[in-house]
């Protein structure tokens, strides 16, 4: 982060006995470290808005925003956070950040087909409902068996481009420890991994050979050596090494992998801070919420320093659509048999990445083909403003919203009015110059003031404040 | 000017070729030479500037287009047995083609293009990078290739990205595979045989270009209230009022057209589709795409070619005879084809009650113009068109001459940031290239 020297992790409220007084300690090492330099804590407005884009990747209703703004308790922030974590939004749209890392995906070069598609999203949507352990998450996937259509999680052997040894260790190295370089140690796990196809269409069941290792003696991507006993899955024999408390790289991974969630990829994580974090997720027994609390409470995610980037390709369809009540429809042409898209599903709820629509392929949704970062790509392009700017689909619902607000306007004195945008918009109150400019606007006498109420719609859509999270 | 431009950029391939992939480029070579090979493989041509491609999307039938099967029998042709005789002598095409029938000396036929996959998203995959999936990379179709090496790499300046794609995205797979998205098409989006064609981003209707300035006014004075900077977001904004505010969107405005050219192009999507791919040409536009939908006839085959062999017949016909008119024909490179072709037997049990399913082994596909000789055959099925008698054609012989039409040597290493050392386009077979159509 930019500026004064870092700040180790200030978690500023949390409620349990435990978490205070590590919060001390880690106060007390903080101001050792770090001295007097001065905090630079976001405000409220910045907070809430964050916050939500982050933990639940939906915007604040200007209600919603309204509440919080006027909240004067001192723990209104953790209280925010907490109820936060256990909205259904947060499921959802962690249960997307998850299909990303697990390459959820009908077509190519995946190709789970939609029915696999549909069962792995169930399976690692209800895995972050009930907040499942994340060592339990992880074994589940490493260990499963059966059917792709009636366990959800043996699509995880599924979805990789080719199905041999050498790319599920790769993809297994890259999901679990971060990194593909030590796939090579971990080719001999998958090695007994089998497919075998049903009578069903499209049905594959995953199983262990029971063919013993040609080398039972194995090693570790660490170094240390181990043995796979014969009538022993090797992959039983992996997740016992892998999934550990003391496997500093694996907490590590999921932590760097939260972190950037919350805080940006080009924004990594210190390593004091990387470490308390490893520390906080093996003492709280892998509970991937503590993780996104005490990162949240954190005076590092509150801090000013936080980077401005664009919002997500989902979620800023998601939010266009609930503030213009527009609904935004997907269909899902290939491969048969055709998915069943609700017609109210959210575009953070879209199941498959195969499932796509022009605005989401500008915006750079996630192609899950690798399910590496990349895939992802949040880049600023030209046609990208050129629609924000100048599309008829944004122009056609900006009219629709004005025609509403325009009623109001002519009940209601302005100012009420122009709050309740920027409320809706950016999760705050106009400023008094802000006031000026807008009310400047409507008195102009040759123009409508349908026709303005439409252009400072237009205007605050396009504001980098709108756009970005920062 | 453009000759400049190609030298620049060709010396530019041959260096890269030279510095990164001397290796690659070496065991290439002597793979050419071993295949006893006269025409080098290492070609670059270049006599192309730009490419329409027309997708027949979910895969033609070959029976009904370029390969007539008359002699074959009910079972196999259906009821379309009376192939047309094409103005060059010896070639027949389907007899529901009668505008091709009569331009036949400015395109040429593939009648042996195979790859065995039956599947829409691999055969997709694999028709438009010239690769086999699997392997862990996810290779750029030829759109972004283009895009790339002779759009933002050669230093292209126009305002409409250099790689359109008319009106819908495919989605089938990440075009751009591991180039990135920014060498994704442009999507039009909307209909250019609607009035106006609403094309996204470029053309509104009802905001005078008094209140776009009035906005943009508006919305400096918002952004300069507020503390969030974004560097990007403003040179993106930046860009794109040029064009807004510019000229730029004529392109698009096909009402600029005499009525007569609009109509012998056909007053559908396909032919103004067509059109509209034309005028991209002339603006500089080096790839086009049109996805046109609507070729995966499991059911009601015949039903629905009847139906809609007329507009693209149509529609194609004049789209070659008007670049060959405004003698761009020489520069501009057409390339029709679906991912596959159609069964050869009718499928006439339940479901499909005559129909026709995928088939990647044997099929047909057309090119035309930015260098290949036109009236020529390529290939012969057998008696059914079920299989490859004589000279088969791998996707990427057909994708590799391309790139040499276009002056990209498809030895050389495909360009990208990532630093994955690999070839434009991998030989398949024998010399590589299509030798019988390059001139």
């Amino acid at each position: 982060m930019r500026g004064c020297p870092k700040l180790f992790c200030l978690p500023v409220l949390i409620p349990s006995m435990h978490t205070k007084i590590l919060v001390f300690a880690v106060l007390l090492f903080n101001f050792a470290r770090a001295g007097f330099c001065e905090s630079t804590r976001c405000g409220d407005s910045t907070f809430i808005r964050r916050v939500y884009l982050d933990l639940t990747g939906t915007l604040p209703t200007a209600q919603e925003a309204r509440t919080f703004l006027a909240d004067v308790g001192p723990n209104r922030r953790a209280i925010l956070v907490d109820k936060l974590l256990d909205s259904p939004e947060f499921t959802d749209f962690q249960a997307m950040r998850w299909s990303d890392v697990l390459r959820v995906k009908a077509e190519f070069p995946i190709n789970l087909w939609p029915a696999g598609a549909a069962a792995y999203y169930r399976w690692i949507h209800e895995a972050v409902r009930t907040n499942k352990p994340y060592d339990k998450f992880v074994r589940e996937l490493l260990l499963s068996d059966g059917s792709n259509f009636r366990n959800g999680a043996v699509n995880f052997w599924r979805a990789v481009p080719v199905k041999d040894a050498d790319m599920l260790a790769e993809t297994a190295a890259q999901t679990f420890l971060g990194k593909e370089q030590v796939s090579q140690w971990l080719t001999p796990f998958f090695s007994r991994v089998g497919y075998k196809a049903t009578a069903e269409w499209k049905e594959e069941i995953i199983y262990w050979t029971h063919k013993p290792l040609n080398n039972p003696n194995v090693i570790f991507p660490d170094g240390t050596k181990g043995t796979v006993p014969d009538g022993i899955d090797p992959r039983a024999v992996l997740a016992d090494w892998l999934v550990s408390p003391k496997n500093n790289e694996f907490n590590q991974c999921v932590v760097n992998r939260v972190w950037s969630w919350l805080c940006g990829t080009e924004n990594s994580v210190s390593r004091p801070l990387s470490g308390k974090l490893c520390q906080e997720l093996v003492e709280s027994k892998y509970d991937l919420k503590h993780l996104y609390r005490f990162i949240a409470n954190s005076e590092e995610y509150q801090s000013t320093a936080y980077p401005v980037r664009r919002i997500e390709a989902e979620v800023l369809q998601d939010a266009l659509a609930k503030i213009f009540n527009v609904q935004i429809s997907y269909t899902s042409e290939v491969p048969e048999p055709y998915t069943y898209i609700p017609a109210r599903c959210r575009t953070v709820m879209l199941a498959d990445a195969s499932v796509t629509s022009m605005f989401l392929e500008t915006f750079g949704r996630s192609s899950r083909d690798t399910g590496l970062d990349s895939d992802r790509n949040n880049d600023i392009t030209e046609s990208q403003e050129l629609f924000l700017l100048n599309s008829t689909e944004v122009n056609s619902w900006i009219s629709k919203y004005a025609q509403r607000l325009i009623g109001n306007w002519k009940r209601f004195e302005g100012n009420k009015v122009i709050n309740e945008i920027y409320l809706t918009f950016l999760s705050r109150y106009p400023t008094d110059k802000e006031l000026d400019i807008i009310k400047k606007q409507f008195s102009r006498s040759a123009v409508p003031p349908m026709q303005t109420m439409q252009d400072i719609i237009w205007a605050l859509l396009n504001t980098k404040e709108f756009l970005c999270k920062h | 000017m453009q000759t400049l431009d190609r030298r620049q950029f060709l010396s530019g391939c041959f260096a890269a070729a030279a510095c990164f992939a001397a290796q690659a480029d070496v065991n290439e070579r002597a793979f050419a030479g071993e295949a006893g090979s006269t025409v080098p493989r290492s070609l670059t041509l270049g006599k192309a500037k730009s490419v329409i491609q027309i997708w027949m999307w979910g895969g033609p039938s070959a029976l009904e287009t370029f390969d007539p099967k008359p002699g074959a029998g009910e079972k196999y042709c259906g009821p379309w047995n009376k192939p047309l005789q094409t103005n060059v002598p010896g070639i027949e095409i389907s007899q529901s083609l009668p505008h091709l029938a009569k331009c036949a000396d400015l395109y040429s036929i593939i009648r042996t293009m195979t790859h065995g996959t039956n599947h829409h998203e691999q055969a997709s995959y694999i028709m438009q990078t010239g690769r086999m999936p699997g392997g862990g990379i996810v290779y750029p179709g030829v759109g972004a290739v283009i895009s790339k090496v002779k759009g933002y790499d050669a230093g292209y300046d126009r305002k409409i990205p250099p790689y359109v794609v008319l009106t819908t995205s495919q989605g089938r797979f990440s075009e751009s595979g591991f180039l990135g998205a920014k060498y994704k098409p442009f999507i039009t989006g909307s209909d250019p045989s609607k009035t106006p064609f609403l094309v996204s981003g470029y053309v509104v209707e009802g905001i005078t270009k008094e209140r776009q300035e009035h906005r943009r006014e508006l919305l400096e004075t918002l952004d300069g209230a507020s503390s969030v900077a974004n560097r990007h977001i403003d040179a993106a904004r930046e860009e794109a009022f040029k064009l807004i505010t510019g000229d730029t969107a004529k392109v698009f405005d096909l009402s600029s057209e005499p009525d007569k050219v609009r109509g012998d192009y056909g007053r559908n999507w396909f032919g103004q589709s067509c059109l509209t791919a034309r005028r991209l040409v002339q603006y500089g536009v080096p790839y086009i795409t049109l996805n046109y939908r609507g070729w995966d006839t499991h059911k009601r085959h015949f039903e629905t070619l009847t139906r809609k062999q007329p507009e693209w017949d149509q529609g194609l016909a004049m789209l070659l005879k008007d670049l060959a008119d405004l003698g761009l024909l020489d520069t501009t490179l057409i390339w029709w084809g679906g991912e596959f072709g159609r069964t050869p037997k009718v499928q006439t049990e339940s479901p499909w009650f005559g129909g026709r399913g995928h088939f990647g082994k044997c099929f047909s596909v057309m090119l035309a113009g930015g260098g290949f000789k036109g009236g020529k055959v390529i290939g012969e099925s057998d008696a059914t068109g079920e299989n490859v008698k004589s000279r088969p054609v791998a996707p990427q012989d057909m994708l590799g001459s391309i790139y040499a039409q276009l002056g990209i040597n498809p030895d050389a290493k495909l360009p990208n940031e990532k630093g994955i050392d690999v070839p434009c386009m991998p030989p398949a077979s024998d010399a590589g290239i299509l030798r019988e159509l390059i001139i």
